[in-house]
């Protein structure tokens, strides 16, 4: 009996909060599979404009809701991804791609981790590189030399004698 | 290792330092920069709040004005309502409102009841002129020149500061004389 009761508690609690990770529930009919799939995979890289860290598809801000019915309108017409997303481009700038043009103010971006890499490259090779110099004996100083030569000499007259 | 790679850490923490000055003084990460400078005031076809007639954005041009996007869903808004009534009645610039996706008749009585600084407020109920205007968050005032080009934008509520700082000079540079009254 309690067991039973426990059972639907939990079948209410997972009624009631079950749906919160799916902010984006608007059911908009396209007449392809493919209009439908390009509609999802546009408002997953798109970002909501009101959060700093949502896509279009995970908000659940009332702009967000407007900017995917814009977005599934423009599919439905017929319109290209990159025409959709030029034109919310065009009225709230850069922010709203979450993947970034390329642009000079975006070379760090696209560019810097791998030129980090390749520094890391380099890196690695001189210490590399270096390790190996030091693996061979340093050669002998004249003064090294010398007292070698006259240790070998007198260790030549010992046996000698 | 040479003498001069000794410096490395010392560089690395200077740019560190550099990157993160600069990112902290990015105040507020969710003002965006706005597309829409210098760019037309998108075209519509609309109606006005007061009475329903269809109003265009042919309409609203010919000198400088105001345009700003309110609700009465929107607190901000109200907190700047008794600085636009202070604008519409002490300055000459025309004051144009965008009634953001909101239901007509508690936007007539919302007027009614704290004043109307608008010389006419368009009803855009579906929010896709806050779409074409870029809106993310009401209110948003936005500055268009006689020509229809919007100079300013704003995103948040416009206060004494806001306009003395930022709005005004810019109305003035369109050539508005915008003289204090006499006292």
């Amino acid at each position: 009996m309690n067991r039973m009761a426990l059972r639907a508690l939990l079948g209410a609690a997972l009624l009631a909060f079950g749906t919160a990770s799916f902010a984006a529930i608007d059911t908009y009919a396209f007449e392809t599979a493919a209009e439908e799939a390009r509609y999802k995979a546009l408002i997953d890289e798109l970002r909501c404009p009101k959060c700093l860290n949502t896509n279009l598809s995970g908000s659940d801000s009332p702009i967000s809701a407007d900017l995917r019915r814009t977005v599934a309108t423009m599919v439905q017409a017929g319109k290209g991804d990159e025409e959709i997303r030029e034109y919310l481009l065009a009225r709230y700038g850069d922010f709203i791609l979450y993947r970034p043009r390329v642009m000079p103010a975006t070379y760090v971006l696209w560019f810097g981790p791998a030129l980090l890499f390749l520094l890391a490259l380099v890196f690695v090779a001189r210490l590399v590189l270096r390790q190996r110099e030091e693996a061979v004996p340093a050669p002998l100083s004249p003064e090294e030399q010398a007292a070698l030569e006259r240790l070998s000499q007198a260790v030549g007259e010992n046996s000698k004698a | 290792m040479s003498r001069t790679s000794l410096f490395l850490p010392l560089g690395l923490f200077l740019l560190m330092a550099f990157m993160l000055w600069r990112g902290f003084a990015l105040n507020d990460p969710h003002e965006l920069p706005s597309a829409l400078l210098n760019q037309p005031l998108p075209d519509f076809q609309k109606t006005r709040l007061a009475d329903g007639a269809p109003v265009a954005r042919q309409d609203l041009l010919g000198a400088p004005f105001l345009l700003n996007v309110w609700a009465t869903w929107c607190p901000t808004c109200k907190a700047e309502h008794a600085e636009l009534n202070r604008i519409a009645a002490r300055y000459a610039v025309p004051l144009v409102g965008v009634n953001y996706k909101d239901d007509g008749p508690a936007a007539r009585a919302w007027l009614a009841r704290y004043g109307d600084p608008y010389r006419l407020s368009v009803v855009d109920e579906d929010g896709s002129l806050g779409i074409e205007l870029g809106v993310y968050g009401a209110p948003e005032t936005f500055i268009v020149d006689g020509n229809g080009i919007i100079r300013y934008k704003r995103v948040g509520a416009v206060d004494r500061r806001v306009w003395e700082a930022e709005i005004r000079p810019v109305l003035r540079n369109l050539g508005l004389a915008l003289e204090e009254p006499p006292a």
